[in-house]
């Protein structure tokens, strides 16, 4: 086989486990909330039946959700690595999934709302790339559906929040806010519980991107700035005492994870940017040999894994 | 919370003993309808022969569905049917229920103001199922009877499906009560009281 055709078959490979196969940090994060949460609850309700569903998808090798989502590659490669090869055996490797059924047909042009049919197309799949000096290539995929898509927000501080009546100011207090208030306002619609990813900073076009980088992290991971790790955690522990639960319907489990970045801003801007995935948080990873383009080893295959970022 | 088995077609009086919060366990025959279908029907379109929605039940579902053709006869299998956000409805819902005598909704999200009168006037509900749960609902039809409507496309026409014990949490009743508002205010005094003991 040449590199590509290796590329392309490593890549299929790659989205048929994103799709089917939950990553085993959220699977561990939604079994901790389900052995909380009271007998004969709605929320258990909920997450029994999304517990079935996951085991189910994985062994029938089908998609967890039937919104398969925007597909995005988030790539690390050498210097020298050939990125519009990789480009092009992506999309081969997008077509053919959807082919199989791996992904659904989601790829809908904005002006004449005719649907793609191989989720080829302006737009999607969507690919970052930044090169490293490490000898190998690492590859992340996130598939990422509508419903969660649509209730992420971005605030621009100071900000009049009327619900809790506050105003969210230019601080960690203020972030704080902003970040809560974008909890409580998703409450089950963006598919609880979620996991969150935050970006204090930047501009609205990479504070919004750095925000749903964060989805990378797993559940698990500790912040390495002291002041976000702790800023996660209080979060994560007010937003699981709201009783919002599991898809909106009451309950202790709202939110799996906080995961919160920095990044320098204009003195005169200051956003929150706020990328909210739902329970079915499909992200997988794996590490090509870039001589080859085989799959060396999968990412995320323990709960506790830390990796690179 | 109660659990129910209700089977289609529903009568009113069983509809109007559920409320908000309950754990429905549907059997029968469900319809799948979403923004063509809503359009259509509001818009004065006409049920196709073959479709009875008195007393039936409407699905917010775009399903996957395979078709294979086999001595000429068309056969369908279901391979992924999760709820879809059912808010995009809410301008048609009210008339539909009105007009064609439906007793239940099912979707995810939740639905207005408008759609929790008319649950309350022509006696309906609101039936939340979980999102993302493709293969579990998918496991719950039992077969596919029939579609109509399929010049809207695959996911967008009425699938006429049997179903088994499909499970959902009735989240707005024919009383006017709504959990979806509840549970929004109830965490709103949550999120002000951890906001105030900090």
């Amino acid at each position: 086989m040449s590199d590509t055709a290796t590329l392309r078959a490593s890549l299929l490979d790659l989205i048929r486990r994103t799709s089917s196969d939950l990553p085993p940090d959220i699977r561990a994060a939604l079994r901790e909330g389900r052995d909380k949460e009271a007998h004969g609850s709605r929320a258990l309700v909920a997450l029994d039946i999304i517990d079935c569903n996951i085991a189910e998808a994985a062994d029938e090798a089908a998609p967890i959700c039937q919104d398969t989502g925007m597909i995005k590659f988030y790539v690390h490669h050498p210097i020298g690595y050939d990125t519009l090869d990789f480009e092009d055996a992506a999309r081969a490797a997008v077509a053919e999934a959807t082919e199989i059924g791996y992904l659904r047909k989601n790829s809908v042009d904005s002006i004449t709302g005719k649907n793609t049919g191989n989720n080829l197309g302006p737009g999607t799949p969507l690919f970052h790339f930044q090169a490293w000096r490490k000898n190998e290539v690492d590859v992340r995929l996130v598939l990422k559906g509508g419903g969660c898509e649509n209730v992420g927000a971005q605030y621009s501080l100071p900000m009049e929040l009327p619900e809790i009546g506050k105003k969210a100011g230019r601080d960690l207090e203020g972030v704080k806010l902003a970040i809560l208030h974008a909890i409580w306002k998703a409450q089950g619609k963006g598919c609880a519980p979620g996991y969150l990813g935050v970006c204090i900073g930047g501009d609205r076009a990479s504070g919004l991107d750095v925000a749903k980088e964060q989805l990378l992290r797993v559940v698990g991971d500790t912040n390495p700035d002291p002041t976000l790790a702790a800023l996660e955690e209080e979060c994560c522990r007010i937003a699981n005492g709201l009783g919002v639960g599991p898809m909106g319907w009451g309950g202790d489990t709202t939110m799996l994870g906080v995961k919160i970045a920095a990044r320098n801003r204009l003195p005169a801007s200051f956003f929150v940017s706020v990328s909210y995935a739902c329970w079915a948080h499909r992200r997988r990873g794996a590490v090509l040999d870039p001589a080859t383009n085989a799959i060396s080893r999968w990412l995320y295959e323990t709960a506790d894994e830390t990796l690179p970022h | 919370m109660a659990q129910v088995k209700i089977t289609t077609p529903v009568d009113e009086a069983t509809i109007r003993s559920l409320k908000a919060g309950d754990e429905v366990l549907i059997s029968g025959i469900v319809y799948t309808g979403r923004d063509a279908v809503h359009k259509y029907l509001a818009g004065g379109g006409t049920l196709p022969e073959g479709v009875d929605l008195s007393g039936g039940i409407i699905y917010h579902c775009g399903p996957v569905v395979v078709e294979k053709t086999e001595n000429g006869q068309r056969t369908f299998q279901v391979t992924a049917a999760g709820p879809t956000t059912s808010i995009r409805e809410e301008p048609y819902q009210a008339d539909i229920l009105a007009k064609f005598g439906v007793r239940g909704v099912i979707g995810k999200g939740g639905m207005g103001l408008k759609t929790l009168d008319a649950c309350r006037e022509h006696g309906a509900v609101y039936l939340h199922a979980v999102g993302g749960a493709a293969q579990v609902y998918a496991d719950a039809i039992k077969g596919v009877e029939g579609v109509y409507l399929e010049e809207f496309g695959s996911p967008e026409a009425i699938w006429v499906l049997r179903v088994e014990d499909f499970p959902a949490i009735v989240t707005m009743d024919s009383h006017g009560e709504s959990l979806h508002e509840v549970i929004q205010s109830a965490s709103l005094d949550n999120l002000k009281a951890a906001l105030a003991a900090v």
